[in-house]
């Protein structure tokens, strides 16, 4: 696994998710933190499109070999994707969790929860503590 | 509590994790590299946790003959052999593997999580016999070095002969002296090292340094899952015998060990439940606690549940009813609301292809 890496261009959530919002879409994971706590991720456990997710509530499980975890929606919204390559390579969530290791994409219900959210600064105080 | 590795552990960047009153380290790199690297080469598993009790004096036998399911009585000096350590009812107080070390001195293997217990129930029941049990687990560290390679690497490195499978030598290790067991707990050739505290650490490198890949007790868990080895506490409790557990075939009833009378009656009459190992077909990984289920009836419940690295899929051992624990049976796991099909299937779930 590499290097622990946050980048500032991602919207943060305490429970170690991590958003990328593009208008009234965003896509979403988990974070590098999230990941190394976990393990080697084995199963992804996806939402169907079409369901509706709510902030601060898990929307979708990954599993490492030891344990089973909910992913905490970072935001409200619509399941518009989820990322099929993780089914045959959950992996990709340890090897690179902001790009391949993607988990959904979603559309905003309410694009103004994103004032919420940690910047990247601040996602690593939390880290700190 | 801290094993004599725990800085090695530590300097190793394992993650910690708390085990029996112990601080362990449950993975290195990672439970999938850790268990194929005991699958295709070598691992070792720092085990000083594990409790260790001699008993010795001339009734020894007699008195391990009373508290032991298995007939000990077969064991040769230098000899190794498992059993269940039973209560009245014939539940199962601790598995565990009794060693003979000389002609009336024995030594009996606990589990972290037992050892207390065990200790009281052992020295409680040999009162009556001539013989002496003895708390010695602050006297070693133990080391499990496991896979198809770790025999030939340990010669080299330690220049040691090392016991057949399911005996016991006592070589100088470190210049000390040590236990070298046949046995493990993976499915795979190995040994365990029962060394002195004091050089656990300059062999620990050494092993290291040989090629030896640190395994923790994800991996540990792993592995004995995937050849469906009970765990105490999961598998095996107080309130099941060993009959339902799958393991009469370390019981000697014959020997009238300390529930012997339960347990034959298990036998003669069948269990209620009896475990079993089955396989998640298709997405799901089983965890303890999950229900087994057919149709809208609960059947039974998982012991243990994990994704298993060597067959790639989520597989466990569960109790379910007896007449329903056929090989082949077709089921499903409620995996946290989410009905997972799954089949009964036989033991060892892993087989190594020779």
């Amino acid at each position: 696994m590499a290097d622990a890496t946050y980048p500032d261009d991602l919207r943060y959530h305490e429970e170690h998710d991590w958003a990328r919002i593009e208008g009234d879409q965003a896509t979403l994971g988990i974070t590098w933190y999230a990941q190394d706590s976990l393990g080697e991720v084995v199963f992804f456990d996806p939402p169907e499109v079409g369901t509706a997710i709510q902030k601060d509530s898990s929307y979708a499980e990954v599993e490492s070999v030891k344990a089973v975890s909910d992913v905490i929606a970072p935001l409200s919204g619509e399941i518009v994707e989820v990322n099929d390559v993780l089914q045959d390579s959950p992996e990709k969530v340890n090897e690179d969790p902001y790009g391949e290791g993607w988990l959904v994409k979603v559309r905003l219900t309410s694009p103004e929860e994103a004032e919420t959210l940690l910047g990247v600064e601040e996602y690593r105080k939390l880290l700190d503590n | 509590m801290r094993t004599p590795l725990y800085e090695q552990h530590l300097a190793l960047g394992a993650k910690m994790v708390p085990f029996a009153g112990w601080e362990m380290p449950v993975q290195y790199e990672g439970i999938r590299e850790e268990h194929s690297a005991v699958r295709r080469h070598a691992g070792m598993f720092d085990v000083s946790h594990m409790g260790e009790v001699e008993v010795e004096g001339p009734g020894a036998l007699a008195f391990l003959q009373r508290v032991l399911s298995n007939d000990v009585a077969k064991v040769q000096i230098g000899g190794a052999q498992y059993s269940c350590l039973c209560n009245e009812e014939g539940g199962v107080i601790d598995d565990l593997f009794a060693y003979r070390l000389g002609g009336d001195r024995y030594l009996v293997v606990t589990n972290a999580a037992n050892h207390d217990a065990d200790l009281e129930w052992l020295g409680r029941q040999s009162r009556q016999f001539d013989a002496i049990v003895r708390d010695v687990a602050d006297r070693y560290a133990m080391l499990a070095v496991q896979g198809p390679h770790a025999r030939t690497v340990l010669e080299a490195t330690l220049g040691i002969e090392l016991p057949p499978r399911f005996h016991v030598s006592h070589p100088q290790v470190g210049r000390r002296p040590a236990l070298a067991c046949g046995t493990g707990y993976t499915g795979e050739d190995g040994v365990e090292l029962l060394l002195d505290p004091e050089v656990a650490v300059p062999i620990w490198c050494e092993l290291l340094e040989a090629g030896i890949v640190p395994c923790g007790l994800g991996a540990r868990d792993t592995l004995r899952l995937e050849v469906c080895y009970p765990l105490h506490g999961n598998e095996l409790n107080a309130e099941r015998n060993p009959i339902e557990a799958g393991l009469g075939w370390c019981c000697k009833e014959g020997t009238g060990f300390i529930g012997s009378e339960a347990v034959a009656r298990a036998r003669a009459e069948g269990t209620a439940e009896k475990l079993v190992a089955f396989e998640i077909e298709g997405q799901g990984i089983p965890r303890e606690g999950n229900l087994v289920m057919q149709g809208d009836e609960q059947i039974g419940e998982v012991t243990s549940g994990t994704y298993a690295p060597s067959l790639e899929l989520g597989a466990g051992m569960a109790y379910v009813r007896a007449e329903l624990a056929e090989v082949g049976t077709e089921v499903e796991i409620d995996v946290r609301g989410k009905r997972r099909p799954a089949r009964i299937a036989s033991k060892p779930l892993y087989a190594k292809r020779s």
